[in-house]
């Protein structure tokens, strides 16, 4: 007599897969599906059938025609007789640009900001929580509208900064003077500082059709060349100290190995400043800066750096009092505390929302519309498309454009983030 | 025989002497928090010199302000005359003759109560939501506050707002009906389907009849003339209010184990996480209509709306997905051993947790959408600050004015972004339930 039975075999039916939990999460996934599709049949359907009513095709033949407009701020050469996609590749450095200094001076900030909003001194620490919550709590685009109106409506003329011989007869000073030591002048029209430059280049290389130049490029591989040279020095000195005890000094061949065959170079191609010089009605000579890429990076850093600045605070606090107190029973000074014991386990809360603060500044250069700054906005998303009328192709190809350098930057973050996090052995 | 009490050994305390001055009061402050070391001396000297910096470039400013005045012009000569050449004043006569733009907009004038009666009665409906002490029978008049609020500010038939709710009360009906059989999700699907079954083909005829029966009708007004922080407040208390429960979904959906689930809200995510809010704010004014059904059009305020709302859902849901993760996986076990089902669990169990831990970054999301309302302007709406401001320094009266309208604009802003921000440390504090 068999005392044990198999459960009662249950025959499918149709109604289980409402009624039945275990079947349920599968309707629903199919509907889900389904819907989706349907939604997007329905909008590639209407965008077709509004394409034809409209007469207009979906191609992006349009970014090999005649642009037609200037541009400001070009790095790489650029005529308005470029095609519209270079003048998207002009407006993707700009956004590039202004994105990469502003990550640099707001996170140089951002530390400073944070570190001393918890220090000891009283007014320090109350002076930077009050930087911090008035950049917070307004808007950027406030920052960005107010940096610019100052720039470009309270600076001197350029005329302003003339010194006529009657004037210095009588011992008048000009209405306005440049700064640091004459080498830069701010003016109602933009900004003049000198420009590095070389008597004797190496010349410059086409790389489809963008110029890059030998020397910057040489000058770069020597500096990275230098650092590595000084990694290996200081590793040794790490070595030595660990097996002797005595830590060599190295920061005189630190010098030597990065700044030594960096100043050769520049020395033998003969390094030369060019400064900016009033020549009739405006300056001539060395970098002109035009007011709307600095008021951008003004309201973008100030901005940001108020954020990374909380960031980099709540970082240090997540890091338990008895870290600091051990290393100071170790006998090891506040600032040692700080950079060999705080910031290094600091680092591994702070980046991943300093990541996301840099996906923000990124994508708030687009507000660089607001001043009229041609950036990768300002030019496909702008011009181009008011010119050309091709709003859905260069919406998409835009914002494929912003998506891809998102991805870029979280990835790269993230590959730091992980060489800094916490290894379980 | 009388011994007299002396004794070698003091029997009185003698009275505390005051500690060195170096050791308290002032001093002792000032020593250990402004002068404890070579460094902070340095920095406290710094810091009292970008004090008098500010002070000294402001205050003189702000105490020339005038309020009197028609013209930048004018206000300048009242400066001069008052203060003497090259003395510098803040011109307030233009925050005195365009305040009423910067708050409404181009709204008529002579409707101006209405939405400061709907701005008020937010208050009124936000305050059992916000606050545990309002009496909960408030949460009728936030139930109702969304269609009272929008019959308020656009005008129109009564008819309209109350057919929109009706729509709501069958949508609640069917859910309620068919909860038990089909769970939550299938529920939910029918009363929506059911809800806009009811508002394709039964509103209009149903507002027609209605209509000519009784009209009920105040003057219309258009979202053209929408502007300033009204425009702002409509814009931020809408999305705000709508991006929660979107993000809770999507946070859910992004964790949940259905894999067409999870994928398509990674994707959305992921991708709205990734462009800027501008270029969602043009796809709203210039790709809508290559989307939509040809000759479709509606209205602008509301298709921003809903971009932005979408675009804080997507913050959002992160958010809170940092939330759930930080929940010790023994909840959602405890959940499943007492016999819950998905949604019963999320509801008593895990969310309310989740949502605890995710408060900061949640209301640091709403502060970024309030101000991100302001790139509203570009695509062609008058937000207080690039719309509004730019017509008031086009002007030929106040041209030139530039401090004045950004420190009003800003000022109104930073009010709104830090009592959101004290709001959620107080919620904060009013949560936390762990004896540290």
């Amino acid at each position: 007599m068999a005392l044990a039975t198999d459960a009662p075999k249950e025959s499918f039916r149709l109604g289980m897969l409402i009624y039945d939990t275990r079947f349920r999460s599968i309707t629903i996934q199919v509907i889900v599906l389904a819907l989706f599709l349907a939604a997007l049949s329905w909008l590639v359907n209407n965008t077709v059938q509004n394409l034809e009513a409209k007469g207009r095709s979906f191609d992006f033949g349009f970014l090999w025609q005649r642009a037609g407009y200037d541009i400001g701020q070009q790095l790489i050469p650029y005529t308005n007789d470029s095609s519209h996609g270079r003048a998207m590749f002009v407006g993707l450095i700009n956004t590039i640009v202004l994105a990469f200094f502003g990550c640099i001076f707001a996170t140089v900030l951002g530390v400073m900001v944070g570190v001393l909003r918890l220090s000891k001194n009283w007014l320090v620490g109350r002076l930077m929580t009050v930087y911090v919550e008035v950049f917070r709590n307004i808007p950027l685009l406030l920052w960005i509208l107010l940096s610019y109106v100052i720039l470009s409506e309270t600076m001197p003329a350029p005329k302003d900064f003339r010194v006529t011989d009657e004037m210095t007869a009588a011992g008048e000073l000009p209405a306005a003077s440049m700064m640091l030591f004459d080498s830069v002048a701010i003016t109602n029209r933009g900004l003049d500082m000198p420009a590095p430059l070389l008597t004797r280049s190496l010349g410059s290389v086409e790389v489809f059709g963008v110029p890059f130049n030998l020397s910057a490029i040489v000058f770069l591989l020597i500096v990275a060349a230098g650092l590595y040279a000084n990694h290996v020095i200081r590793s040794r000195a790490q070595k030595i100290q660990e097996d002797t005890g005595i830590r060599p000094v190295t920061w005189w061949k630190s010098i030597a190995v990065i700044a030594g065959p960096a100043l050769v170079f520049l020395l033998a191609s003969g390094f030369y400043l060019e400064f900016p010089q009033l020549k009739g009605f405006n300056f001539t000579g060395g970098i002109q800066v035009a007011h709307s890429f600095t008021a951008l990076l003004i309201a973008l850093v100030l901005y940001t750096a108020a954020f990374i600045a909380e960031v980099v605070r709540a970082g240090i606090l997540a890091i338990s009092k008895g870290q600091s107190e051990a290393a100071f029973a170790l006998g090891l000074r506040p600032n040692r505390t700080m950079s060999l014991i705080i910031l290094p386990q600091a680092l591994r809360v702070i980046i991943p929302p300093l990541i996301s603060q840099y996906l923000n500044l990124t994508k708030n250069t687009s507000l660089g519309i607001a001043v009229s700054y041609l950036d990768l906005r300002g030019t496909l998303g702008g011009i181009t498309l008011n010119q050309t009328g091709k709003e859905l192709e260069c919406m998409l190809l835009m914002m494929l454009i912003y998506l891809t350098i998102s991805l870029i930057i979280s990835s790269l973050m993230n590959v730091y983030n992980n060489s800094v996090q916490l290894k379980a052995r | 025989m009388a011994v007299s009490a002396k004794s070698f050994v003091r029997a009185d305390m003698l009275a505390p002497k005051a500690p060195p001055v170096a050791q308290s009061g002032a001093v002792k402050w000032m020593r250990e928090n402004l002068f404890s070391s070579p460094f902070n001396t340095i920095l406290t000297v710094l810091g009292a010199l970008v004090i008098y910096w500010l002070v000294a470039s402001a205050l003189p400013w702000w105490m020339n302000s005038v309020w009197n005045a028609n013209s930048l012009t004018e206000c300048r000569d009242i400066v001069t005359a008052a203060a003497g050449e090259g003395a510098t004043g803040a011109c307030w006569a233009m925050v005195r003759e365009r305040w009423h733009q910067f708050i409404f907009g181009f709204y008529p004038s002579h409707l101006y109560w209405r939405p400061t009666v709907a701005f008020g009665l937010l208050f009124v409906a936000l305050a059992p939501v916000l606050f545990p002490a309002a009496p909960r029978a408030l949460l009728w008049v936030t139930g109702l506050y969304p269609f009272v609020a929008f019959w308020l500010l656009w005008g129109g038939s009564l008819w309209t707002p109350i057919l929109g709710l009706f729509g709501f009360v069958v949508l609640a009906a069917v859910y309620r009906a068919l909860n038990g059989r089909l769970g939550v999700p299938l529920a939910t699907g029918c009363g929506i389907v059911a809800a806009v079954l009811f508002w394709m083909f039964l509103d209009v005829p149903l507002l027609n009849v209605l209509s000519s029966i009784l009209s009920l009708a105040i003057e219309q007004v258009d979202s053209d003339q929408f502007g300033g922080f009204l425009l702002a407040i409509v814009i931020g208390v809408t999305a705000i209010s709508m991006s929660l429960p979107l993000g809770i979904l999507l946070a859910l959906g992004r964790q949940s184990d259905m894999l067409i689930v999870k994928t398509l809200s990674v994707g959305f995510i992921e991708f709205i996480r990734g462009v800027p809010l501008i270029t969602l704010l043009f796809t709203a004014s210039l790709l809508l209509q290559y989307f939509l059904p040809p000759n479709t059009t509606f209205d602008l305020i509301l298709r921003v709306i809903i971009l932005v709302t979408l675009f804080a859902a997507a913050y959002i849901a992160e958010v809170i997905r940092g939330g759930l993760a930080a929940l010790p996986r023994g909840q959602y076990e405890a959940a499943d051993g007492l016999g819950l089902d998905y949604w019963q669990a999320q509801r008593h169990i895990i969310l309310p947790q989740a949502l605890k831990i995710a408060i900061p970054g949640i209301v640091s999301t709403f502060i970024g959408l309030f101000k991100d309302t302001t790139l509203v302007a570009f695509v062609g709406l008058m937000d207080p600050l690039k719309g509004i401001t730019q017509v008031v320094r086009a002007d030929i009266n106040w041209k030139g004015i530039y401090w004045e309208p950004y420190i009003f604009v800003g000022a109104i802003f930073f009010l709104f972004c830090f009592g959101m921000s004290r709001y959620s440390m107080y919620l904060e504090r009013r949560l936390k339930t762990d004896h540290r």
